[in-house]
């Protein structure tokens, strides 16, 4: 379980998140949605501080992430940026990599086989010895996400991780995401701007307007009136086959 | 899957590890043969007989004399100021991200010339000495003055860098601009300490600027040795680190990485040892930007191999190098400073070619 509570942080005198707070159990999925520039990057890498947030706290269950050293908060928090940097490693090196908060000396037996086990569990075993930089986005994105996975985390960041895939990528990562997350009870935090996508595959909903926490909870919040005061955009949402959809207008 | 199934299914990836271990001992190869054929070089004309015979104590007091008291303590200098500039150069490249980083290419060499230079002409820590007739020459006679000068030298380059990395907006292009500015100042900081020397003190200063392995010394290489053994320690028990940072600094810090004591922490043992190579054998370019982009052909960025196989590739290159020094246009000893540079850019220009571009 994740708690954030209180967060607040400003680039210098720009203020960015402003008192954020909400909760979310294991194994649930939630989407944090929001226009450009309302913060929700932000919003996710103050959780594992990557950037340091000017008040508030963060807690996995129950112990504050303020507490933590770099390598135990690695061993709880994982994370998917929304770029990624190309770099001649293989995609075997690049999903081990995911075990260097377990990693003291040399790799072991048991990250060897993590890693291979998660590699053919996201398809990529017939690319395992291929240098990244010959991937196409979709198997890169799934090498980020095989990475986080190994990590053995209660808690699962991801960063618009579906922007650049096609739709059948976007659909296969998602699937994979939830269906991870629900095995191994992991959090999930996904920050995502796709409104159906999220509909879809989220349990729960995030939104930010301006730094602030806007609406939290579950499908009930994804309404047109929501989705109009914060995207500022004319929305029609539908129930079609058991199904709900939002059309922007 | 099972634990039996799941071992047999990594066995590609372990035979692709050991294929990289068998590449690191060809690395070691190539630089003991390089060391062989570095004491066979030179216009004494020694045998292979005579060379092996000396190494072992056996053979005339002039063999002897040539091997281990002018050949084998070039070889020493170039085996451990060759490796010292390619490490740094090796993790300069990651922790500034930046393809373009070397103790050169940011002026780190240039600072700590500067530094040996003052501490060379202001504050004596060299000593002018007669070498017959009207000729003279100049020694280092405090050795540990010079290494903590020329240590300041590049840590203040060092500092520099590191305090303007982390004013927004600065690209790791800019980086290598901010370097070629800092080399300009301690360059002209230079010439002006050049200026108020006398004259044999400034030829003498000019010529220690252009590189030379025969200038150290045993005591010298073992101090650089011993910093070099330390750095490589340093450097492959941070190699995981190394290997984050290579995805960026956020996911490296999401990895667990230090980065906030990483980066400058191994800015600081990179300027270290290349500060004190530059002190004892002046300025040697290319090595450190090059030796690390060769060995990324061969072992991609994977630092557990890239460390050791660049510190390699380095004390081959230089040991290359002196080698051309000497037999080009012998008896005369050419600068090895002026040949790293001049055979090195045209190397890195073809790996460019070759590669489309050097990541």
């Amino acid at each position: 379980m994740i708690e954030v509570q209180n967060l607040s942080f400003s680039y210098g005198h720009h203020p960015v998140l402003s008192h954020v707070g909400f909760t979310a159990q294991s194994g649930e999925c939630v989407g944090i949605l929001g226009n450009n520039g309302a913060g929700k990057s932000t919003l996710i890498t103050c959780i594992n501080r990557i950037r340091t947030p000017d008040s508030g706290s963060v807690l996995i269950d129950g112990k504050a992430v303020g507490n933590m050293s770099r390598r135990e908060l690695a061993r709880s928090v994982a994370y998917v940026a929304q770029k990624n940097e190309m770099s001649q490693t293989t995609v075997f090196d690049c999903v081990l990599l995911g075990r260097k908060p377990y990693i003291r000396w040399a790799v072991g037996e048991e990250d060897l086989r993590l890693c291979t086990a998660m590699i053919h569990r996201v398809g990529l075993e017939a690319l395992e010895l291929r240098s990244l930089d010959e991937l196409s986005g979709g198997e890169l994105q799934k090498v980020m996400l095989a990475r986080a996975l190994v990590q053995r985390p209660k808690v699962l960041l991801l960063d618009e991780p579906t922007s650049n895939l096609d739709p059948r990528n976007q659909y296969e990562m998602m699937e994979l995401v939830r269906e991870v997350a629900r095995e191994q009870h992991i959090t999930v935090l996904i920050v995502i701007h796709d409104l159906n996508l999220a509909l879809r595959y989220c349990d729960r909903f995030f939104f930010l307007k301006d730094g602030s926490g806007y609406r939290y909870g579950g499908l009930e919040v994804v309404d047109q009136h929501t989705i109009e005061s914060v995207y500022g955009v004319c929305a029609k949402v539908m129930d079609v086959g058991g199904r709900r959809i939002v059309i922007i207008e | 899957m099972k634990k039996d199934q799941l071992a047999e299914l990594s066995a590609p990836y372990r035979q692709y590890v050991r294929r990289k271990w068998g590449f690191v001992a060809i690395c070691a190869a190539v630089m003991a043969l390089a060391c062989l054929a570095s004491l066979a070089a030179g216009s004494a004309g020694l045998s292979l007989g005579q060379i092996l015979g000396a190494l072992v104590g056996y053979g005339s007091r002039e063999t002897l004399t040539i091997i281990w008291n002018v050949r084998m303590p070039r070889i020493a200098a170039a085996v451990v100021v060759g490796a010292a500039l390619a490490m740094s150069g090796c993790v300069m490249q990651n922790v500034l991200r930046n393809p373009l980083a070397s103790a050169s290419t940011l002026g780190v060499s240039q600072g700590a010339s500067f530094g040996a230079a003052v501490a060379i002409i202001c504050l004596g820590a060299g000593s002018q000495i007669n070498s017959g007739g009207s000729s003279a020459a100049l020694t280092i006679s405090n050795p540990y003055l010079v290494t903590a000068c020329a240590f300041l030298g590049g840590m203040a380059t060092t500092v520099l860098i590191l305090a303007l990395s982390r004013v927004r907006g600065v690209t790791p292009s800019t980086m290598v601009l901010v370097g070629v500015a800092i080399s300009s100042m301690f360059t002209g900081g230079t010439t002006l300490v050049q200026y108020f020397a006398d004259d044999v003190m400034v030829a003498t200063v000019v010529y220690w600027t252009f590189g030379s392995l025969g200038r150290a010394g045993w005591q010298e290489i073992a101090l650089i040795g011993l910093l070099c053994l330390l750095a490589l320690a340093f450097f492959l028990f941070h190699r995981w680190n190394y290997n984050a940072m290579e995805s960026g600094i956020h996911t490296a810090r999401s990895l667990g990485v230090p980065v906030e004591f990483l980066i400058p922490a191994s800015m600081a043992v990179c300027a270290l040892i290349a500060s004190v190579s530059v002190a004892f054998v002046g300025c040697i370019s290319f090595i450190g930007l090059i030796a690390p982009h060769i060995m990324r052909v061969f072992v991609g960025n994977d630092y557990r191999f890239l460390i050791p196989c660049s510190a390699m590739a380095g004390a081959v290159l230089l040991l290359a190098s002196d080698i051309a020094c000497r037999v080009l246009i012998p008896p005369v000893v050419l600068p090895i400073g002026a040949l790293t540079s001049f055979l090195g850019a045209p190397l890195f220009l073809y790996l460019i070619m070759k590669r489309g571009s050097v990541k």
